[in-house]
């Protein structure tokens, strides 16, 4: 090999700063999204409806939870999933409500769909008693057991063992539930995924691992920080894959709903890539300087929120008064959680020590 | 009381909780079909099946998660490692999750696992396969750390760990499992974790050792009886909780204290117990606390430095005659 100056020496892939030397400048490419109406999907209008006001609660809830961190009401981190709705609620609507769903700390919009009212969201938000985890998790670790929402996690890749294992008990139980993590694209580069893979595939764990591919590990494209495409990870693994449009609920809704119901018969797991794109900042310091203003606006004109109302008057499903009937509602109860969690207690000093062991005299070293 | 080795008392009790309860199974490397890298599990594929008795991939990582999925799913793993040594490449799930899960939820996620294996050095064996993690884990809330010294405690704690809400970790060693002793067969035999046990009853100096240290402890109070020096050993059984009471008791009794500890020094096991005894029996010290633990380098190979590198009889009795003045 010939000496090469060592200043043009590189490792990481370039990113949009110079595009002219193959830097990566768009973290993902859309596929199709599914051509079906609503009623080939099996879905009625009422689901229709209720979709909408589900991902329009995310959407909201989210937006204030913003304005609130702005005006310092809270502390810690705020990882929006903002442009990513269609995903979590797509896939509840496709699922048993017993089916296990855990995420990573991208978990909000996972929550409300799984039974958090955006009372209990916001109040965790803003680390009060009354939060669906009593405070002590945060953004990061809204959780909903009752309702089979096992939480998010903060440890990118860190939850993906976990997950195995609640596919795992319900196997040993034969109780016929399904089990579906999500991650982001970033996780995809962690040993804990391939550990898993192989394991569920050995297994044969009724398990479906999601990528939601929304085109960057923090500040880093996808293409910057995986090689080929992410979905081929499945055929490593000999597992059944798919890749789907997540700008889309519909596309979703119809692909998840196949993947679980060959789960559920087949107990043998599944690898899927759904490409989204997140609006924000991984969290809320982020300054944004790695992709462009017009990439950023490409995904807002193919809003999935926009798209389902859009679907929704065009098909004459309802009107538009009763849309915003509907937004109304969303808004009138976001703003309530956030006067909920305002004026909701702080949890007690001696929580401080619950809910770290099950007995109830537990020892602590002092 | 029965003559069992050491290995054969924890699958004893394995075999009785698993034969209790249905919720409890076993995973690991070579537990099923080759029936325990160490024979811990011999036989309990046969009796249990392929369902509750699993073989797992190298996937330290992989099958230490899934257990602490499936205990949070409502069932009682015990996760086998082969040597402690190989769980480092799981210790994100077992700091970061099993010990964490039930508080940032709120409570509402248990995790009622038990990682099990033998912990610290077993001879030649090099620097990765020859370091005690049992400190370093107590370090961490939400975990209760066991390291036993003999067949007996073994059995009743193992039996503890696994009926135990919260996560444990056990540990064992790979140059005790055919160490022989008296076994209680007392009916569901139960040691409750945090007690630690008085085993060498002595007026002139406190020993505390737990784990393979125990036996070392053992002799150097052999040695000094002969120069009737009569030492008090404690075997604290469980690392965390700390059975601080105990020790409290002895050190008040006999004014000394050396502890023997197979970690490192800096802030290890004998550096807590060390500093216990200075809040908590200042005035009673006749002599400062020593230890006696690994000095602050890697464990070598070649056998005079492993020699060196280990703590010994020898050590302890010099520490001792430090003390006794």
């Amino acid at each position: 090999m010939a000496k090469k100056v060592t200043s043009d020496i590189r490792f990481a892939p370039t990113g949009m700063e110079s595009p002219e030397k193959g830097g990566v400048q768009k973290g993902v490419d859309l596929p199709e999204a599914t051509g079906k109406k609503h009623k080939s999907l099996g879905l009625t209008i009422q689901q229709i409806k209720d979709m909408y006001q589900q991902m329009y609660l995310q959407r909201r809830f989210e937006e204030r939870a913003m304005q609130q961190y702005q005006k310092g009401k809270f502390g810690g981190f705020l990882h929006l999933y903002i442009g990513q709705e269609a995903i979590s609620t797509g896939t509840v609507f496709a699922f048993n409500d017993d089916d296990d769903i855990i995420t990573a700390y991208r978990d909000h919009g996972w929550g409300l769909c799984r039974g958090i009212s955006a009372n209990e969201g916001m109040a965790e938000l803003f680390g009060k008693a009354t939060g669906c985890s009593g405070g002590k998790g945060g953004s990061m670790h809204f959780a909903n057991v009752k309702e089979h929402f096992w939480g998010g996690y903060g440890i990118v890749g860190g939850h993906i063992p976990i997950a195995s294992g609640l596919a795992f008990a319900n196997k040993y139980n034969g109780n016929g539930r399904i089990s579906a993590c999500f991650f982001g694209d970033g996780a995809v580069d962690q040993g804990a995924l391939h550990e898993t893979m192989n394991l569920a595939k050995l297994w044969k764990l009724p398990i479906i691992f999601v990528v939601e591919n929304n085109g960057y590990s923090m500040g880093t494209a996808a293409k910057r920080h995986t090689v080929a495409e992410i979905v081929d990870r499945a055929k490593g693994y000999r597992m059944k894959s798919a890749v789907i449009n997540g700008m889309d609920a519909f596309s979703v809704y119809e692909k998840m709903k196949e993947i679980a119901e060959d789960v559920r018969e087949h107990s043998e797991p599944w690898f899927v890539e759904i490409r989204t794109y997140r609006y924000r900042g991984h969290s809320m310091s982020d300054p944004q300087k790695y992709r462009t203003k017009e990439e950023l606006e490409e995904y807002q004109n193919i809003d999935p929120i926009e798209r389902l109302k859009a679907y929704m008057l065009h098909e004459k499903l309802c009107k538009q008064t009763e849309i915003d009937s509907i937004e109304e509602g969303v808004e009138k109860e976001v703003l309530t959680a956030v006067r909920f969690a305002d004026e909701s207690p702080f949890p007690k000093e001696y929580e401080l020590y619950t809910d770290m062991f099950v007995e109830d005299n537990p020892y602590f070293h002092v | 009381m029965a003559v069992l080795q050491f290995r054969e008392a924890i699958k004893h009790a394995i075999d009785e909780e698993m034969s209790r309860d249905e919720r409890v199974f076993i995973m690991g490397e070579e537990v099923a079909e080759y029936n325990g890298a160490y024979k811990v599990t011999e036989g309990l594929l046969d009796k249990y099946g392929y369902r509750r008795v699993i073989d797992t991939p190298i996937s330290e990582l992989g099958f230490a998660g899934l257990g602490v999925g499936a205990a949070m799913n409502g069932l009682r793993p015990i996760v086998e490692f082969m040597t402690f040594n190989f769980a480092v490449l799981a210790a994100d799930q077992i700091i970061n999750h099993a010990t964490k899960v039930k508080y940032m939820t709120g409570g509402q996620a248990d995790c009622p696992i038990v990682f099990r294996g033998p912990n610290a050095s077993a001879g030649q064996l090099g620097a990765t396969h020859s370091v005690a993690y049992d400190s370093m884990y107590a370090q961490f809330p939400g975990l209760k750390v066991i390291c036993v010294s003999e067949p007996n405690d073994a059995k009743g704690l193992m039996k503890s760990a696994i009926r135990d809400h919260n996560p444990v970790l056990f540990m064992e060693s790979e140059q005790m499992y055919g160490l022989k002793g008296e076994v209680s067969d007392e009916e569901d035999f139960i040691i409750p974790i945090g007690h630690g046990k008085i085993k060498r009853e002595g007026s002139d100096v406190t020993l505390v050792a737990h784990g393979k240290m125990y036996h070392l402890a053992v002799q150097a109070a052999n040695e000094l009886e002969k120069d009737g020096i009569e030492c008090e050993i404690i075997d604290p059984r469980t690392v965390k909780p700390l059975d601080l009471e105990l020790i409290l008791q002895s050190v008040k009794k006999t004014n000394r204290c050396v502890v023997i500890d197979e970690a490192h020094p800096f802030a290890g096991f004998a550096a807590e117990i060390g500093f216990l005894i200075q809040r908590e029996a200042f005035d009673y010290l006749d002599a400062p606390v020593l230890r006696v633990c690994l000095p602050d380098v890697n464990a070598p190979f070649s056998k005079p430095l492993f020699d060196a590198w280990l703590p010994s009889p020898k050590k302890i009795i010099d520490a001792v005659r430090q003390v006794s003045y």
